[in-house]
């Protein structure tokens, strides 16, 4: 096999699922290529400073940036081949992935790849909403977190999800004022402990509130809010100008599913879950049985469930390519499965477990029509 | 104006990174050997990275991932360059484009 | 449940097993565990040196505090990743109650400051006294702060302003 265009296992995106996938693939003795389009790896870990939730037993307490860290570390203990500032364009027929880099078209001829490509932040539209300092949250959180750089002073953040309540305590730890949160629905998205942290530091969380428009001359300068019902419509008397300079969108994550649909993986629309996703089984196989997916790609979770799920991803490719048993497989995919139900428990798990069992069962109806049209 | 965070309650940035320096549309600009351009650029108080041919509007960064094409710029004579995903090397030229 | 917007009220702590109970409150420092939702979480429990905090199998179940078993170190409150753990002291002096609180802002105020205490919705309480600032390194960062306040807030006084915050990068 030349090392240069073929591998094993060829995963694709280096934020914490595919780092997992890598690793647990290189442990089973996979020869494995690690890709992503950045400069460094680690995807969303990095920009993660608050504490982990979760079982003790799997590290909650700890920093994400640190379990990064970690997870660069065992990267480079391993055998795993990591390219960097390399994008992947293409999935051919063949299992040949066409990749970029430098300027240079290069082919990797893979017996198995996993996805782990991420999830895009939505936008949101509205008057103003193309003028410089209005920024994704997942933007304004790498600026701050990774590049030590403060976009704006003063923020109304959009959005009480988990990523804007965390978002909005970061940047009050980076030395901005967060004049308003503001959110459409009459109640808080994100967990208590989140919008918490930032109301008794003074924050208000307008609740059934909406941004209407971004003002100023070349730049954010003034933010329009204003009362929003269940039915989506504007109290135009209850209009309130804040005086901000960034506005931070933070309403909702979709995967990054157009590699996997390249693949011709193929896809569910999934609302809870952020949309176009990749079908899979429990083992993380997608449609394409060569083809493994994983992380917020798979459906968007949190750091937590990307790991485990690139763990599983990792293994069940090393399985496929005859480098564990049986036996040994389901011993660890098990266990993985549990941490996965462990971490989909509660009122806010629900829905994403409900979603997930959903994505099985479609994954099953998609074989069973193909069964009974020939197969492919 | 300066925006670069110079103490943080969790992180530590400036530790022995090197400087280098790009010029943003004739006006040097210092920056951290590896950053994005975006990020050098919005250090410096530059908000505005570009502005649209038919309109004319103000853009900046939006996505910060490479997505979006707000941020880009022409670099050292290239066009339509992801400023947000494209590192800093020393002496870049990088000017607006009217795209 | 939780109040919508962030902000709870006492009863709705109090309602709650991670609340010592107000006789406990009384008559010894203890922790409050301000912990209202099923999410799963558990690294308190571990970090209990007293073994004071329950929350078993599933993760998901709210801490309970053995307000008898808890010494009131504050390992709790610089460990809870939600920094939703409290230690109070209502009879910390005749006139004054402590409140142990998490804080991982810029600039870290020192003993002997004077802080303007907030309550959970960032209201203005009272002026509050530095009486310790805990640091270590398995608190990665997130330290853990005493604030003496007037003893009616013992119950509300859960963040603070540090004067002349300096924050401009």
């Amino acid at each position: 096999m030349r090392p240069e265009t073929e591998t094993e296992l060829a995963v694709v995106g280096a934020g914490p699922a595919g780092l997992c996938a890598a690793i647990e693939a290189a442990r089973r003795g996979v020869r494995t290529t690690l890709v992503d389009e950045n400069p460094r790896p680690g995807g969303q870990l990095f920009k993660q400073i608050h504490k982990f939730f979760g079982s003790h037993r799997h590290g909650a307490g700890v920093r994400g940036f640190r379990i990064g860290e970690e997870l660069l570390a065992e990267i480079e203990r391993s055998d795993v081949r990591v390219l960097l500032d390399t994008v992947v364009f293409g999935f051919h027929d063949d299992n040949t992935l066409g990749l970029y880099r430098g300027g240079t078209v290069l082919p990797l001829r893979a017996r198995r790849t996993v996805l782990a490509t991420g999830a895009l932040e939505k936008p949101l539209t509205f008057r103003g909403w193309t003028l410089p300092g209005v920024m994704g949250a997942g933007a304004v959180q790498t600026m701050i977190n990774l590049h030590g750089v403060l976009p704006g002073a003063r923020v109304l953040m959009v959005g009480s999800g988990n990523v804007g309540l965390i978002v909005a305590y970061q940047l009050i730890q980076a030395g901005a004022t967060v004049v308003a949160v503001v959110e459409a629905l009459p109640a808080v998205s994100g967990w208590h402990v989140h919008a918490a942290k930032i109301r008794r530091l003074g924050v208000p969380v307008l609740l059934s509130h909406t941004v209407l428009e971004a003002r100023g001359g070349d730049s954010v300068e003034q933010a329009v809010i204003a009362p929003i019902d269940g039915r989506c419509r504007i109290d135009g008397r209850g209009e309130r100008r804040l005086d901000v300079d960034l506005v931070c969108i933070a309403v909702g994550l979709r995967p990054l599913s157009e590699l996997a649909e390249l693949a011709r993986c193929r896809l569910g629309f999934v609302a809870p879950l952020g949309g176009f996703l990749p079908l899979h089984d429990e083992t993380m196989k997608s449609s394409r049985p060569e083809v493994y997916v994983a992380g917020d790609l798979a459906g968007i979770e949190e750091a937590s469930t990307a790991m485990e799920e690139g763990k599983l991803a990792g293994l069940s490719a090393a399985r496929s390519l005859g480098k564990l048993s049986r036996r040994e497989y389901a011993r660890l995919a098990e266990e993985i499965m549990d941490n996965l139900a462990e971490l989909r428990l509660g009122s806010f798990g629900e829905e994403r477990r409900r979603c997930k069992d959903e994505i099985l069962l479609r994954y099953r109806s998609l074989n069973a029509a193909e069964a009974s049209a020939g197969g492919r | 104006m300066n925006r670069r965070i110079r103490r943080h309650p969790i992180l530590e940035f400036d530790t022995g990174r090197a400087r280098v320096h790009i010029t943003v549309n004739g006006r040097q600009v210092e920056a951290f050997a590896g950053e994005p351009i975006a990020a050098a650029i919005l250090a410096a108080g530059i908000r505005v990275f570009r502005r649209t041919a038919r309109l004319d509007s103000p853009r900046g960064v939006y996505c910060a991932i490479g997505r979006c094409t707000d941020c880009v710029m022409t670099v050292d004579g290239t066009p339509s360059v992801r400023t947000c995903v494209t590192p800093v090397e020393d002496g870049m030229v990088v000017e607006s484009q009217r795209v | 449940m939780a109040r919508a917007d962030g902000a709870l009220s006492l009863e709705e702590i109090a309602g709650c097993p991670g609340w010592p109970g107000e006789d406990c409150i009384e008559r010894k420092r203890v922790a409050v565990l301000e912990c209202v939702e099923d999410i799963p979480c558990n690294p308190c429990e571990a970090a209990c040196p007293a073994h004071a905090i329950a929350i078993g199998s599933p993760i998901t179940n709210l801490p309970a505090i053995d307000g008898e078993r808890c010494t009131g170190c504050s390992v709790c409150v610089a460990i809870c990743p939600g920094l939703a753990c409290f230690v109070v002291e209502k009879n910390h002096s005749a006139d004054l109650a402590a409140v142990a609180m998490p804080y991982e802002l810029l600039p870290l105020p020192e003993v002997g400051d004077t802080v303007r205490a907030l309550d959970r919705g960032g209201r203005y309480l009272c002026p509050g006294e530095v009486v310790q600032v805990q640091r270590a390194k398995r608190f990665d960062k997130t330290a853990v702060i005493t604030v003496t306040v007037e003893k009616r807030f013992v119950n509300h006084a859960r963040s603070m302003e540090v004067s002349d915050r300096d924050q401009r990068p």
